[in-house]
């Protein structure tokens, strides 16, 4: 990976960009930073949001800027030291019953495949956390199999019911809130990416790796 | 333990709690939320002896209607130039006064502002989300938005010196915004930028807690490039592929694939919200290095005044 760019974000944030490419590589790169620079902030330091080929880095400008935090980030670069990744597996419940998974056909339409076909390519599918964004615990999940890889739809359609599985592009992501959405809604997942537990509220962290698991309506009608 | 209670007669779109804001969890896609005028919820607060971020109700040019039920209490409200009744009183729109079972209070749109503070002396109670009573207005997480019929409780509730709370000139609407160009400036042409840091532009009516579009010379990126999303700050100024600019504010989303031409500096982002839809407003553009040194000579004359402020 080549050396990073580095760019202001106003008088309080720095956006360190691993080029223009979103490459594994790239993610990877990010994620080193990010996990060096958690384990050895700077002063001033605030928070860190790991993207597909930047990690931006806030801080309280009272305290450093731009040039420091520069400094101290190519300075982690060069020497990253021992920041070992704790890459966990988490797996995702999922009903792909018609009733809650309205774009199944479509998709299936769209890729030529037979439905059935479509639930198996996307459990067969290897999927790792990129980012979160677009809303709380939306959490962007690399990894579509090429066959499902569809453009998003033309326009965004409303009301899409939180825990809806979507997909568009390589990517898959599992809603937290109702909410408009221009992707393909394939399935419904009980799992909460919100755990509502105060330890641990995000079910994922970013390079986590996801499985989906198949459920039927009953289990997903209690909440397993 | 003293206690007031208050009834909400009234309140319109976007009347919500917040506090000083949920810090550190933009990797989880949450963004920072609090006060849209982060100095007013902090000076309403501080009138009374709260700590600055303690959670209070914002009021946008919706307005708000509240009966006190029970109890006595003070409270102050800083932000906006709102009108400010109590039992049918005009009162100044920056204040501090006592309020008494039976007393009707309204807040309402005034001379100039957008959004204004009402802060209670004690703690009002408030649900919190991962360990802030800020409303992120898009999910309703947090404190929540104010609907009628909805009871407010002050816990711990205390009587302070009434009067009327100086408004500083900062704490204006803010026509003339600095902003450090980028982080994606290179994908603009050389007229794009200039258009943007040259003629004027306006706030529309599509303004709420996540951001506001501006009308104004259209400035689209040059390339057709496709950046893969990345993070977005409060401020950031991003770019639709038609080419109109949105400024990003307290509930933004936190990452996005549209480039971003600059992002506006905090400190004058709390004057930008208090403009209304349809004002007029300059983006003057500024080194990085002169924005940290402007921040630092603006948080001592902020300083200052809120020291000021607690030993009134």
């Amino acid at each position: 990976m080549d050396a990073p760019t580095f760019r202001a974000m106003a008088d309080h944030a720095l956006l360190v960009e691993f080029g223009d490419d979103p490459t594994p590589a790239a993610r990877e790169a990010v994620r080193r930073l990010d996990r060096v620079l958690a384990a050895a902030p700077f002063a001033g330091y605030a928070e860190a949001v790991p993207a597909f080929v930047t990690l931006a880095v806030l801080f309280d400008p009272l305290v450093t800027d731009h040039a420091l935090a520069e400094a101290h980030l190519r300075g982690l670069l060069a020497h990253p030291g021992a920041a070992p990744a704790a890459v966990s597996e988490r797996l995702v419940d999922v009903c792909y019953d018609p009733d809650v998974a309205p774009d199944l056909a479509a998709v299936a339409a769209q890729s030529g495949l037979a439905p059935e076909a479509v639930v198996a390519a996307h459990l067969a599918g290897r999927y790792e956390v990129v980012m979160y964004g677009f809303a709380p615990g939306y959490a962007y999940l690399a990894g579509v199999p090429a066959p499902l890889q569809l453009d998003r739809k033309p326009s965004a359609v409303r009301g899409v019911a939180a825990g809806s599985v979507i997909v568009a592009g390589a990517q898959c992501l599992v809603t937290t809130l109702t909410m408009p959405t221009g992707w393909w809604v394939i399935g419904r997942s009980p799992t909460k990416v919100l755990t509502g537990d105060a330890a641990r509220p995000f079910l994922f962290d970013v390079g986590d790796r996801v499985r989906f698991r198949r459920i039927g309506r009953d289990a997903l009608a209690a909440g397993v | 333990m003293a206690r007031a209670v208050f009834g909400v007669v009234d309140a319109g779109p976007l009347v919500s709690v917040q506090d000083g804001g949920r810090p550190g969890l933009m990797r989880f896609g949450v963004p920072g939320s609090g006060a849209m005028d982060r100095r007013s919820l902090m000076i309403a607060n501080l009138a009374l002896g709260n700590p600055s971020g303690a959670p209070a109700i914002e009021v946008s040019r919706g307005g708000l209607t509240l009966d006190c039920v029970e109890g006595a209490v003070s409270v102050a409200v800083a932000g906006g130039g709102f009108v400010v009744q109590v039992a049918g009183l005009r009162l100044g729109s920056w204040v501090v006064v006592t309020l008494r079972a039976g007393d009707r209070l309204t807040v309402r749109q005034g001379p100039w502002g957008s959004w204004t503070c009402l802060a209670f002396a004690g703690r009002m109670v408030a649900r919190d989300w991962l360990g802030s009573a800020a409303t992120h207005a898009p999910s309703g997480f947090g404190g929540g938005m104010l609907a009628p019929g909805q009871q407010i409780v002050v816990d711990a509730a205390r009587q302070v010196a009434e009067g009327a709370i100086p408004c500083p000139v900062w704490a204006r609407p803010r026509r003339v915004v600095h902003a450090v160009p980028g982080p994606q400036d290179r994908v603009f042409p050389p007229e794009a930028l200039e258009a943007f840091f040259g003629a004027p532009y306006r706030l529309t009516d599509a303004y709420d807690r996540m951001g506001v579009r501006l009308r104004g010379p259209l400035v689209a990126a040059g390339s057709a490039l496709n950046l893969p999303s990345q993070a977005i700050v409060r401020g950031s100024v991003q770019v639709a592929g038609d080419g109109v600019a949105t400024v990003l504010l307290a509930d933004h989303q936190t990452t996005g694939g549209y480039p971003k031409i600059a992002t506006v500096v905090p400190d004058d982002l709390d004057g930008f919200v208090q403009l209304r839809p349809q004002d007029a407003v300059r983006f003057v553009a500024v080194e990085a290095r002169a924005a940290v040194d402007r921040a630092r000579s603006r948080a001592r004359a902020v300083a200052g005044y809120l020291q000021a402020l607690k030993t009134l």
